[in-house]
């Protein structure tokens, strides 16, 4: 039987690295380049061994600045391209990050979140770079990331980001701690035939005629590659349609901000993906992602059995926040219960949104996800408050 | 006339995106010459513009990519080697140049020169030497000499400077060679050379700061830095590159290294070949 090169359709016993890497690769990536670092090795290692086969092209470079720069060459060369860190390389990455956000280069970032600051926890997963994503590079923009809670999860949510990247013109992350990046679970990959994959719309209009930085209706302007004879000048600068330096126009610079951030922001209903238990007669919502909403569930399930009506929202997609389900949910419950691996990132919006109703927050740091007891605990003081 | 009529008379003006002219650099910079010489050796060798990228970085010389018509990138300051390794990988039918600033290929972009000389990616890196930081107005570099004055040296500079073409070599690139912008024809045959040689491609351009560098270190104007390069270069092929420091009495010129080495991409091919081979036995993979 001759297999699929690009994709395993069948059940494995997977990494949920490795299934990120093999979820890359189903959705077309044919580049990737990295740096190594733990927990995210495991990425470069599969596509240092997978690229090769599916005629794509994997490079070590030097430094996370660098892995980050070629990705954004490798796609304007014409590739789906995809590069994976943890902490301190996506700290290294913001500066060209903020170049694929001004250039509108789709590619694929992916962070196996571990303990942090600084050098941290290597080994340790975290959800410590939730506000780092969204804020990170300079200047303003908005940004598409989603959180896989499962190693199922790292493969789907992969190909979703690679997408939402080719849809959008815009780096996409995939954001896992890192006990989902090692988690080893079963892994249903589908036959090719039942993969949904996005290419990046191409201009239709001769090269004399084209504007490489004039939207469509959708704000997405179509991109015409190196090589292919439309004498594309990009540049990280403020620029007119034509990708040409203009950096003292007060309404270019306007524009242009403002179209980066809207054809996100408009188009939040299509990238917002949420997973909802229990949660139409709930009195206290948990509003979790990752690994902490995985013991969610059983405190909720937990809390229902102690005779408390507990839900579950599970954010899929972080950035942009889904706001308008946080905001309808807190209309109706009477508290909000939000765990997370941190000191208090996604609790900040939903506090924001949430405005009245009382936000119950469970941080923990250190490397220990939390249990369901814990959880629970605090499900239950809000039910009595 | 209009302008842009003027500007098409030029006989290179099929290179350039005539609509981006004039140019923002100063009168007497060296990086117009550069642009010609680089125009001029795209016009001898017949290239295909279609498959030719120019990538550069921040600062003076990091403008050219926007003044060369065909698909260009003009990156974050440092990153134009990494970015256009990216490219060149992704799609090796490409050709491509970098042409940046010494402050952004030795500086803030140091580690991705000797990495992508290191893996001999296919390259030309062409490399506008002007001994400061231009655009920012004139503070010290990598190469700025010893005891020269910029904005942050008010007192001389006390750190010892690159010698470019010894760092090249050392770090693996299999074309080296040095020019100033008084060599116009030299330096053509030069750029010409890299661009049909395979590998990692480094030429390095000494080149005039009258307006800033020049004007602080007493260098007089533009032609006397001209003549300036008249009297102290000296033309020597094959010159040991460790041994060819820029000095206020000598510029040593010429072709410092010229060799034949597997490129990234030609080894890359090797393995591939070798892979498919194997065939589907290898996508039997084991978690």
């Amino acid at each position: 039987m001759t297999m699929h090169r690009e994709v395993l359709t069948g059940k494995h016993l997977m990494q949920g690295d490795i299934a990120c890497a093999e979820g890359a690769i189903a959705a077309g990536c044919k580049f990737f380049a990295g740096y190594p670092i733990t927990p995210a090795t495991e990425i470069a290692e599969r596509m240092a061994r997978r690229m090769i086969e599916v005629d794509g092209m994997f490079v070590q470079m030097e430094d996370e600045l660098a892995s980050m720069a070629a990705i954004i060459g490798a796609s304007w060369a014409g590739a789906k391209a995809m590069t994976a860190t943890s902490g301190p390389g996506f700290s290294l990455m913001q500066e060209n990050i903020g170049l694929a956000v001004m250039t509108e280069t789709p590619c694929v970032v992916v962070n196996i979140m571990r303990g942090a600051p600084s050098t941290g926890q290597p080994t340790e997963g975290a959800q410590q770079d939730v506000m780092q994503s969204k804020w990170g590079s300079h200047g303003d923009y908005e940004i598409i990331a989603l959180a896989p809670a499962s190693a199922q999860e790292m493969f789907d949510l992969t190909i979703e980001c690679f997408n939402f990247a080719e849809t959008y013109r815009a780096p996409t992350f995939l954001l896992a701690d890192g006990f989902t990046g090692h988690l080893w679970e079963r892994v249903v990959i589908p036959p090719p035939e039942e993969i949904k994959t996005v290419e990046r719309k191409k201009p239709v209009v001769p090269a004399d005629k084209y504007l490489p930085f004039k939207p469509d209706e959708d704000l997405v302007p179509p991109m015409a590659c190196f090589g292919e004879g439309y004498s594309v000048h990009v540049t990280g600068l403020t620029h007119d349609e034509l990708g040409y330096p203009k950096t003292t126009d007060p309404k270019i610079q306007h524009e242009l901000v403002n179209r980066l951030c809207e054809k996100i922001r408009k188009n939040s209903d299509k990238i917002i993906r949420t997973y909802e238990f229990m949660l139409e007669d709930a009195d206290i919502a948990v509003i979790a992602y990752g690994i902490p909403s995985r013991s969610s569930l059983s405190a909720v399930k937990m809390a229902r059995e102690a005779g408390i009506k507990a839900g579950l929202l599970r954010l899929i997609t972080v950035w942009p926040f889904p706001e308008k389900k946080v905001e309808e949910l807190s209309s109706h419950v009477e508290a909000i219960v939000v765990p997370e691996m941190n000191c208090g990132q996604v609790v900040r919006e939903v506090e924001r949104v949430a405005k009245e109703t009382p936000v119950h927050f469970l941080s923990k740091i250190g490397g220990e996800p939390h249990s369901p007891s814990e959880i629970f605990e605090v499900i239950r003081r809000a039910a009595k408050a | 006339m209009t302008a842009i009529q003027e500007f098409e008379k030029h006989p290179l003006a099929k290179y350039l995106r005539l609509e981006r002219f004039p140019h923002i650099w100063c009168e007497g910079c060296g990086d117009g010459i550069i642009l010609n010489c680089f125009a001029k050796a795209l016009d001898d060798l017949g290239v295909n513009m279609d498959k030719f990228v120019v990538v550069s970085g921040i600062g003076c010389m990091g403008r050219v990519a926007g003044y060369i018509k065909c698909d260009s990138f003009h990156t974050t300051h440092g990153r134009p080697i990494a970015l256009a390794t990216g490219i060149k990988l992704a799609n090796p039918k490409l050709t491509i140049a970098v042409i940046s600033g010494d402050g952004d290929l030795f500086a803030i972009g140091g580690n991705h020169f000797i990495h992508a000389a290191r893996r001999n990616v296919d390259m030309t890196v062409i490399c506008s030497n002007n001994f400061n930081y231009g655009m920012t107005g004139g503070q010290v570099g990598p190469t700025t000499p010893l005891d020269s004055y910029t904005t942050t040296t008010p007192y001389g500079n006390i750190e010892h400077p690159f010698n470019l073409v010894h760092l090249a070599a050392a770090a693996g690139a299999v074309y080296v060679a040095r020019w100033t912008v008084l060599h116009v024809k030299r330096l053509t045959e030069s750029i010409k050379k890299a661009l049909q040689k395979k590998g990692f491609k480094f030429i390095e351009v000494i080149s005039p700061c009258p307006e800033i560098y020049g004007r602080r270190n007493k260098l007089g104007k533009a032609i006397d830095i001209m003549k300036r390069y008249r009297q102290i270069s000296e033309i020597r092929h094959g010159y040991d590159p460790a041994k060819a420091e820029i000095t206020r009495e000598k510029i040593i010129v010429g072709e410092f290294i010229d060799i034949e080495k597997p490129t990234y991409g030609e080894l890359l091919q090797k393995q591939f070949l070798m892979i498919q081979k194997k065939g589907d036995g290898r996508l039997k993979l084991r978690e």
